[in-house]
């Protein structure tokens, strides 16, 4: 008897794809001109005002040759990656962030903002558009929200077993989501990246005069300016973690799935016939 | 000879990495690239004019005022003519309104204080990430605009300063909407105190729903202009015109 034959599904629309790649654009244009201009001034508070005479939270601070991170109480020395680095000529800078996470790469605030602003609108109208569109055609509600049964706590622990011993899906069920991914996409979709458009205008003094209570909602600006640095390490957090999955799950197959749409499952073993009958593959094919 | 295999994949990654980022920096020098990033600044323009034309900014309290008011920039000029007029309180200051105006004005501080004065409690936004709140108090531009009447082709208010920065004369202009907001008021007070001269003593601009380097300090003369590429760097603005800052700087 021969194994079964893996099958292709078309997985990602046109539409998905071309949004994934914008936003691995938009994304790290986004994270580096941020980094830029968190150079600027390394310093967060919390409350409506701060500056140098008041109390940050956190700060990066370099000087003679050491760098340094204070959040609260706690300080890291932190010299060769922040508050004190070398550049490419090998000159020590003292700007929190070092010129390889960073753009442009030596220190230049009103460039970053150039960046900043034009991909801030390239990542929300995306994600606008993303939304609107997964509403409309139900992606959202069919393939994202959690099932009231993927939520019950077996399940999620099985589910968390399953991916710690990286097992996995075969068949039918690769094709769709588990309930890690779908937490995980929801939080990147309707949490983390609308704090992050939501806290960037708290920042705008314009938007600040028609939105003043959504300013008062994070507590004021310095705090909105600190969720929008805390959120940015969860989506970055996101990202490592997403990486790592499409390397462990196969990251041919995977990348290819959000370039061409296409993508090869592999049939589950436990099921003696194949899901498609073979005598059907060219078919299969052909509807997929 | 061949090196081990995670240095080459170092060396892969590095190599990637570091193309990339020399990528950037070669499109962040390309014109193009910069002039299709610069239309978000119009669009932020525009969409900022026309969802919030005539929205004031948020008002504190006293009790929200930062401790210390964090001076930024120039902080003395030092021109002589400014150490002249500082020495002698400002007695014989006067501030000049002119450009595309019918009545051109020259107003000594006591024709300042004899406008109907508002004082505001608000957000001073740096560039550079940071706040402070402090309490203004001034007359409204547009008040000193009304008296001087603008000419029909005037389009921008042009604030020439006496400090000078990297070699050149600060200066800052806003369009009529700002002019003529509200809250946009030519300070002489801060905290209830008469304006340090750190803070930019005689009078400063307050136009609240800008960022700070709108807020141009040390204001010797109001020019009323038709058109900003003509002056200067043409840019509207000293730091846009010596670094690139926006023009609009509402975000």
């Amino acid at each position: 008897m021969r194994a079964p034959d893996p099958l292709d599904v078309k997985r990602h629309r046109l539409s998905t794809r071309l949004w994934h790649w914008t936003n691995v654009v938009a994304f790290f244009c986004m994270v580096m001109s941020g980094l830029m201009i968190f150079n600027a001034h390394p310093r967060l508070y919390w409350g409506k005002y701060g500056a140098n005479f008041d109390h940050a939270w956190l700060e990066i601070k370099g000087a003679n040759g050491v760098g340094m991170l204070r959040v609260g109480d706690l300080k890291v020395e932190t010299t060769g990656v922040l508050g004190a680095w070398k550049d490419s000529a090998g000159a020590i800078r003292y700007n929190a962030f070092p010129g390889w996470a960073t753009i442009p790469s030596s220190y230049n605030l009103s460039d970053a903002r150039l960046w900043h602003l034009f991909f801030a609108w390239v990542l929300a109208l995306g994600l606008l558009f993303y939304l609107v569109r997964s509403f409309w055609n139900r992606h959202a509600q069919r393939d994202l929200a959690p099932t009231r049964e993927e939520l019950k706590p077996a399940h999620l622990w099985q589910d968390v077993k399953d991916h710690a011993r990286l097992r996995f899906p075969t068949g039918e069920a690769a094709a769709r989501y588990n309930i890690l991914q779908k937490l995980a996409y929801g939080s990147v979709l309707f949490v983390m990246l609308p704090l992050m458009i939501l806290t960037g205008l708290c920042l705008s003094p314009g938007t600040n005069a028609w939105a003043g209570w959504l300013v008062e909602l994070f507590g004021g600006r310095q705090s909105a300016r600190s969720i929008h640095f805390i959120v940015m390490w969860g989506l970055l957090g996101f990202f490592l973690v997403h990486i790592a999955m499409v390397v462990l799950a196969g990251p041919i197959n995977e990348i290819r799935s959000m370039i061409t749409g296409r993508y090869r499952i592999r049939p589950d073993p436990r099921s003696k016939p194949a899901p498609h009958p073979t005598d059907n593959k060219d078919e299969a094919h052909a509807a997929s | 000879m061949l090196l081990p295999e995670t240095d080459r994949r170092t060396l892969l990654v590095g190599g990637t990495a570091g193309l990339l980022l020399a990528g950037c920096d070669k499109i962040n020098q390309s014109p193009t690239a910069r002039s299709i990033f610069s239309l978000a600044e119009d669009a932020n323009y525009r969409s900022q004019r026309l969802i919030g034309r005539n929205a004031l900014a948020t008002e504190y309290d006293e009790k929200h005022l930062s401790p210390v008011f964090r001076p930024n920039g120039s902080r003395m000029p030092d021109s002589p003519d400014y150490q002249r007029h500082l020495a002698s309180g400002f007695s014989a200051w006067s501030l000049a309104v002119d450009g595309l105006v019918e009545r051109p004005l020259r107003l000594t501080m006591d024709a300042l204080l004899k406008l109907p004065q508002r004082t505001q409690i608000t957000r001073h936004d740096c560039v550079e990430g940071w706040s402070a709140i402090g309490k203004w108090t001034g007359p409204r531009l547009a008040s000193l605009l009304d008296l001087a009447r603008l000419k029909q082709q005037a389009r921008f208010i042009v604030f020439h300063c006496a400090d000078v920065e990297g070699g050149r004369p600060y200066y800052e202009s806003v369009d009529l909407v700002d002019a003529f907001h509200p809250q946009t008021i030519l300070a002489h007070r801060l905290n209830g105190q008469p304006l340090p001269v750190q803070n930019g003593a005689p009078i400063r601009l307050r136009v609240e729903r800008q960022l700070g380097y709108k807020q141009a300090k040390f204001v010797m003369r109001i020019e009323a202009r038709e058109r900003l590429d003509d002056l200067f760097g043409g840019k509207g603005g000293m730091w846009e015109d010596r670094a690139n800052y926006q023009w609009y700087a509402g975000i």
